[in-house]
């Protein structure tokens, strides 16, 4: 099978400058005109039965890209399995809910403080759990995940299983204002800081903290050894995986109006997660693809509304067997200096 | 808070507390046996004994046609249906364990990937067994007829020990010691044990791991099924979702024992149950999970590889 994400590669690495410039430029703005794909006539295929098209591509595709990419830095870069990621995106969530109708303060205030509270979970789980390893660190970050739900569910603040209802919508921005049914909008601010969550781990990559990480992410103790602080780099990971997953509740509850503890179950990390290993661990291409198909095959097949899990679940089992490695994996010469390692 | 309950009902929270430990054990062990051989987190066990409490249900109204309304069952033919119903449910479960094994993790074994693929090849194998039942049952509960007319054998110390109670306990505890021996003394557990020390050296003395494998997904199923015919009968009634809180419970247990370890998982089944009932009496139930992973995070971090787990065992993602 020709392996895309090395054909991709390569002929971006053959482009100069200029090429480089308008072929991301045109990406975006073609990326950018998606929520009007579903009227027209040659892509109405796409349109989703029950909820709208635009719908579904703000939620559950583009949330689901961004926190992809947010778990991505946490599972694929560096290692280390959470399974309990939908907690920061709850924590993101109810500060926004709460704090919004609480507060005066408005949607692009409030995101601020989304991210840096679901930071300071991070660390406050990462400092104790990320002394763990491997499937230790999968149940105590599950834990934490049934815990903030948990919580939530049992305190007046959040208003219990009823939840927050009337968080304010976010105010308009250069413009462009943000209504119910106006999902092109919310489209865009994801956009955007899918775009940025893009750069910063592009950067990360090639600078000290992605080298870092790919070494524990291969051998801690070797990246030990090599003088890698695999405690301080772990909780960066852990922390800047945390803050996407915040940033993406603030938006996910400014849009929604409503959030409740069931919208934060065990069922969406999971599901987060197999965006990530489906599309193709560590690397960026294949958790947007991964997490696009699997945001969207559950709406696209709800005219089997009954089954429609029972086929996700089909699809995910045989597409696990046929490529273990994702649709997109990783760089080739990265599984050959695997294979030699074995 | 509620403090007086620690004196008031002390010894009856902690029987309440072991049965429901010994519930959690047998399910553990189908955990723990699995990670013992492939290092894997075997995710589809918890819908392994869904599975199992339907199959039990089926096997006791198979047995009593239509007469589920009618009184207790004594004498022969209650130990007929318990037994068969207890045999149905453990065989279901042996065999859907083996076919886990086959499906889900086989061919990405021979492979040899990376272990997330193999999970989320699990996650959606228990997806696949979850959403199936849910459809078949149409999302509403099934109630288990009633067998057992639930005498007490007297109380000691305010624990009443009825005979549910009782009846789990001793089946745990025999459930429990007759694989231990198995695992240890025979020649198949010596073969499992040898694979889970090392599978490359195990396969130059002649085990053949492909059926090792699947004899420890079988041994695992049968345990959890024992565990699911134990829940059905005690509390009488199983939903398409019952698998996912006892499964969590369960996992919980084998590795704050110490996963991959039989006596952890022993040992950590009961301190969780008796932990969860003590949790649910002082603080209310809600914060039972809470108060359990609390402790599951402090145990980790005083003792990393559970109470009873290897000392130098490094698990890599």
């Amino acid at each position: 099978m020709i392996n895309l994400r090395d054909k991709g590669a390569s002929i971006w690495e053959n482009w100069n400058r200029v090429q480089r410039t308008i072929f991301v430029l045109i990406s975006i703005t073609v990326v950018a005109l998606m929520p009007y794909a579903g009227g027209f006539g040659p892509t109405s295929f796409l349109n989703t039965p029950i909820s709208s098209y635009q719908a579904v591509l703000v939620y559950p595709i583009a949330l689901f890209v961004l926190m992809g990419l947010g778990l991505n830095i946490v599972v694929g870069k560096s290692g280390l399995l959470d399974l309990g990621y939908v907690a920061f995106f709850a924590i993101g969530a109810y500060t926004m809910a709460i704090m919004g109708t609480m507060t005066s303060l408005n949607t692009w205030e409030i995101l601020p403080f989304g991210i840096f509270f679901a930071m300071v979970a991070g660390l406050l789980l990462g400092l104790p759990a990320l002394r763990l390893r491997g499937d230790y660190l999968a149940i105590v970050t599950l834990g934490f995940g049934e815990i903030v739900r948990i919580v939530a569910l049992n305190l007046n603040i959040t208003g219990g299983p009823n939840g927050v209802v009337g968080v304010p919508n976010p105010p308009p921005i250069l413009g462009q204002k943000f209504e119910l049914n106006d999902h092109a909008a919310y489209f865009w601010v994801i956009l955007v800081m899918i775009l940025l969550v893009i750069w910063m781990v592009r950067r990360f990559t090639i600078r000290r903290p992605g080298r870092a990480w790919e070494a524990i992410r291969q051998d801690e103790d070797v990246a030990a050894l090599m003088g890698v602080n695999l405690l301080v780099y772990k909780l960066w990971s852990f922390t800047i995986g945390a803050a996407v997953g915040g940033a993406g509740g603030v938006i996910y509850a400014s849009k929604t109006m409503f959030i409740a503890p069931d919208m934060f179950t065990f069922n969406t990390s999971i599901l987060v997660l197999a965006c990530v290993v489906f599309g193709g661990l560590g690397n960026i291409w294949g958790v947007i693809l991964g997490a696009s198909i699997l945001g969207y095959l559950p709406e696209r097949i709800r005219f089997i509304s009954n089954a429609r899990q029972l086929v996700f679940g089909l699809v995910l089992l045989i597409i696990m067997n046929v490529r273990p490695d994702g649709l997109l994996p990783r760089k080739k010469r990265e599984k050959i200096k695997q294979k030699e390692a074995k | 808070m509620n403090l007086q309950v620690l004196s008031s009902q002390f010894w009856s929270l902690c029987l309440q507390g072991v049965a429901l430990g010994f519930i959690y054990v047998l399910i553990s062990l189908g955990y723990t046996m699995v990670y013992g051989v492939l290092r894997l987190i075997n995710f589809a066990n918890s819908e392994v004994f869904m599975v199992g409490t339907f199959a039990t249900v089926v096997a006791q109204v198979g047995i009593l046609q239509n007469q589920t309304n009618s009184q207790p069952l004594h004498g022969f033919r209650l130990l007929y249906t318990l037994a068969f119903s207890l045999g149905f449910s453990m065989l279901i479960c042996g065999v859907l364990g083996v076919l886990v094994e086959l499906v889900a993790y086989r061919r990405l074994r021979a492979l040899g990937t990376n272990r997330l693929a193999s999970l989320i090849s699990a996650i959606a194998v228990s997806i696949v067994l979850l959403e199936t039942t849910r459809i078949v049952t149409f999302s509403r509960p099934q109630t288990s007829p009633r067998l057992l007319d639930k005498w007490s054998f007297g109380e000691i110390a305010g624990a009443n020990f009825r005979i549910d109670t009782v009846a789990v306990i001793v089946s745990g505890i025999v459930i429990f010691f007759a694989l231990d021996r198995f695992v240890t003394k025979s020649r198949l557990g010596k073969a499992i044990r040898a694979v889970s020390m090392s599978e490359e050296n195990s396969k130059l003395m002649g085990v053949n791991l492909n059926r090792v494998v699947s004899l420890t997904f079988f041994i695992g199923g049968l345990t959890t099924g024992a565990a699911a015919f134990f829940y059905t009968t005690v509390y009488e009634t199983t939903q398409f979702n019952v698998g996912f809180n006892l499964g969590l419970a369960a996992f919980t247990a084998a590795v704050l024992g110490g996963i991959g370890n039989l006596r952890g998982a022993f040992y950590g089944g009961l301190f969780l149950g008796v932990l969860e009932q003590f949790a649910s009496a002082i603080l209310g139930s809600q914060w039972k999970s809470v108060t359990v992973f609390l402790v599951l995070v402090l145990v980790l971090l005083l003792k990393p590889n559970g109470i009873f787990g290897e000392a130098v065992q490094q698990t890599r993602t």
